[in-house]
């Protein structure tokens, strides 16, 4: 049967991202437009004890894929578990997360499909009878409206940009037999750091930069451990080989947008600016007071981070008391 | 080992940004382009395989004249031949670009195609997947290490949270990640023979490839909100300051 949105999740160790149900949610949005139903792809192996979850955020149906070849979430066999579910439910428009995985699904299977797709949106709105989204462009210099003409449009969805939002919908499963034959990707070794927050996902970050001086980070460490969050690094810091490139915020980096970042002995250049700009509130930390970061910040403070850093974290554990 | 890599000419990344009079496109005046720096890392990681296992690198842009550029920086790096295709003036979306691309990396039989995970221009990270899926090998994205041996490549990529390492035959696609490798500067003697290495220029409308009309079309563009100078804490110690912010972030940021 037709679908106005299929929506594709992702987990992790057994659950779901959170990205997984803002895309729920955009998608209840959009199917809400359309006037037509929303189903819910839950693809993996053993999953079937969470699938359930998915209704709560608004799916009409949720497709529940289970199968032992997509148990490490290898893209290619993603990919062709997505297309077979967009075969069987001929959306009008596809919704993946912005993650590492969900763009690879997404380049490939807008070039199988040969769909129009639009990449890391932070919106996407139904006008008329097209699907348009808001995307930044530039390192996040630009937003820019892109329109999808075609079927289906792809549009994959950031992290953290659009609310998941409580919105029970009838949740019918169904399961989904899919065929994963002929993938090429083999899995040799996962390596997972266990216990880290992701960066994008973080509702704090905390960063340090250049200013750090060395490899010892446990300042930083220790505020975003009081605070809950992640932490950061300019590219400066990981040049210098302080931390890995995974933690590198900014254009060349990872865009974050939590609700607080911390930018600690960072100077602001345009390219690390540009990876924490959507950030609901910056707090600077530096030692010059001239640094351009504080003319891209809310609050500043000028100091030094070493003595500043431990005195914030200091306060913040004073009010857990 | 025939090795093509895939360049594209951005802005740099230090360039500020503003909107052209047309509203859906940006202000080119005073803009300095380079070669995408994810690209400079697939140059640098061809050439090395080249070193390694033998072969040859093939460089491909496709983009207007001034393009030659960023193909002439990786000839001067090292490349062994490069080609342009000239889009004529057509406006193409990610699909078509991919499509055309595709279609020439196909006249020649290429083992391994490099490209970078995204543009920093258009932030698409689509070009490099796609480009595999139409010439139907395997794909894998945000390398930070390879190797190659017995047909097969092996790769560890950058995912959230942490690396996975895949293996798939050749000929497959890569795209770069931070991490790599460091690309290398071009040498004087590069720079001065790469001026009298030919470049093959393709017209799109001679290639072959129907890139379809456009299905993702650009119709506004703005810039975001941008911060204003923010409010500086002052205080007689670092532990007042503090004090201080954690209140601000408490009671009027209401974040804490
Ligand atoms: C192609 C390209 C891509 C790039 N991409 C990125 C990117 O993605 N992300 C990124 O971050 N950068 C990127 N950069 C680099 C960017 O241009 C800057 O060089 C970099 O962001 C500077 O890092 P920094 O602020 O840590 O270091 P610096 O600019 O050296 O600043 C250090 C700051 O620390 C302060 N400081 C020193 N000691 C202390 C102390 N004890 N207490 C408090 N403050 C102190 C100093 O006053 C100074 O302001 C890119 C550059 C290029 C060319
Ligand atoms: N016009 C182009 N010509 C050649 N390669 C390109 C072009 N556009 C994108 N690419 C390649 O695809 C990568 C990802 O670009 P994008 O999908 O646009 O973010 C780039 O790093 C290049 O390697």
């Amino acid at each position: 049967m037709s679908q106005a949105v299929l929506a594709i999740t992702e987990q992790i160790d057994g659950s779901f991202k959170n990205v997984s149900f803002e895309v729920i949610s955009a998608g209840a949005k959009i199917a809400g437009s359309l006037k037509g139903q929303l189903a819910v792809a839950v693809m993996g192996s053993d999953i079937e004890n969470i699938a359930g979850q998915a209704a709560e955020y608004g799916a009409e149906k949720i497709l529940v894929v289970d199968h032992d070849g997509l148990k490490d979430g290898l893209s290619d066999a993603c990919t062709q578990a997505a297309a077979q579910l967009v075969e069987k439910t001929d959306p009008l428009v596809v919704m993946i997360g912005a993650t590492s995985l969900g763009k690879d699904i997404a380049a490939r299977l807008s070039a199988r499909l040969n769909a129009p797709l639009a990449m890391d949106c932070v919106d996407v709105r139904v006008d008329g009878d097209q699907v348009v989204a808001t995307r930044p462009m530039y390192g996040g210099k630009v937003l820019a409206d892109v329109r999808l003409t075609g079927s289906p449009a792809i549009v994959t969805i950031r992290p953290r940009a659009i609310k998941a939002v409580v919105a029970p919908g009838a949740g019918e499963v169904e399961k989904v037999d899919i065929n994963l034959d002929g993938t090429r990707l083999n899995l040799v070794e996962k390596h997972m750091e266990t216990g880290k927050i992701e960066l994008t996902e973080a509702d704090v970050v905390v960063t340090g930069g250049r200013g750090m001086g060395g490899k010892d980070y446990g300042v930083i460490e220790a505020l975003a451990e009081s605070l809950g969050g992640a932490v950061g690094a300019s590219r400066s810091a990981v040049d210098e080989g302080w931390r890995p490139v995974a933690d590198q915020v900014g254009q060349t980096g990872k865009v974050v947008a939590p609700n607080l970042y911390v930018a600690c002995g960072v100077s602001g250049a345009i390219q690390h600016l540009a990876g924490m700009a959507s950030s609901r509130v910056v707090v600077a930390i530096n030692k010059d007071p001239e640094a351009p970061i504080f003319s891209k910040c809310d609050f500043g403070i000028a100091g030094d981070l070493f003595e500043v850093v431990p005195a914030v974290t200091a306060e913040i554990e004073k009010l857990k008391d | 080992m025939e090795i093509a890599v895939l360049l594209k000419q951005v802005p740099t990344t230090e360039s500020l940004i503003d909107i052209a009079d047309d509203g859906v496109s940006i202000k080119t005046d005073g803009i300095n382009w380079v070669m995408n720096p994810y690209d400079e890392m697939a140059v640098e990681e061809a050439l090395q395989t080249r070193d390694e296992v033998g072969g040859k690198v093939t460089v491909f842009s496709l983009g207007p004249e001034k393009a030659v550029a960023v193909l002439r920086t990786a000839l001067a790096m090292g490349a062994d031949a490069a080609v342009r295709i000239d889009p004529e003036d057509k406006i193409l979306d990610g699909i078509a670009v991919a499509k055309v691309i595709a279609g020439e990396l196909k006249k020649d039989a290429f083992d391994l195609v490099i490209a970078g995970h995204r543009a920093v221009d258009d932030d698409n990270f689509q070009i490099g997947p796609a480009v595999a899926e139409i010439m139907n090998i395997p794909h894998i994205s945000m390398v930070i290490e390879k190797n190659i041996a017995d047909g097969k490549i092996k790769c560890t990529r950058t995912i959230e949270g942490g690396t996975i390492e895949l293996e798939t035959a050749l000929p497959a696609l890569i795209t770069t990640q931070r991490g790599l490798n460091e690309p290398r500067y071009a040498s004087l003697t590069g720079i001065m023979k790469a001026k009298k290495k030919p470049i093959d220029t393709r017209l799109l409308s001679e290639t072959g490839t129907d890139p379809g009309t456009p299905m993702v079309e650009t119709i506004a563009m703005r810039l975001p909100p941008q911060r204003q100078g923010g409010r500086m804490i002052d205080g007689d110690s670092a532990a007042d300051k503090a004090a201080q912010l954690v209140k601000a972030l408490r009671e009027e940021a209401k974040i804490i």
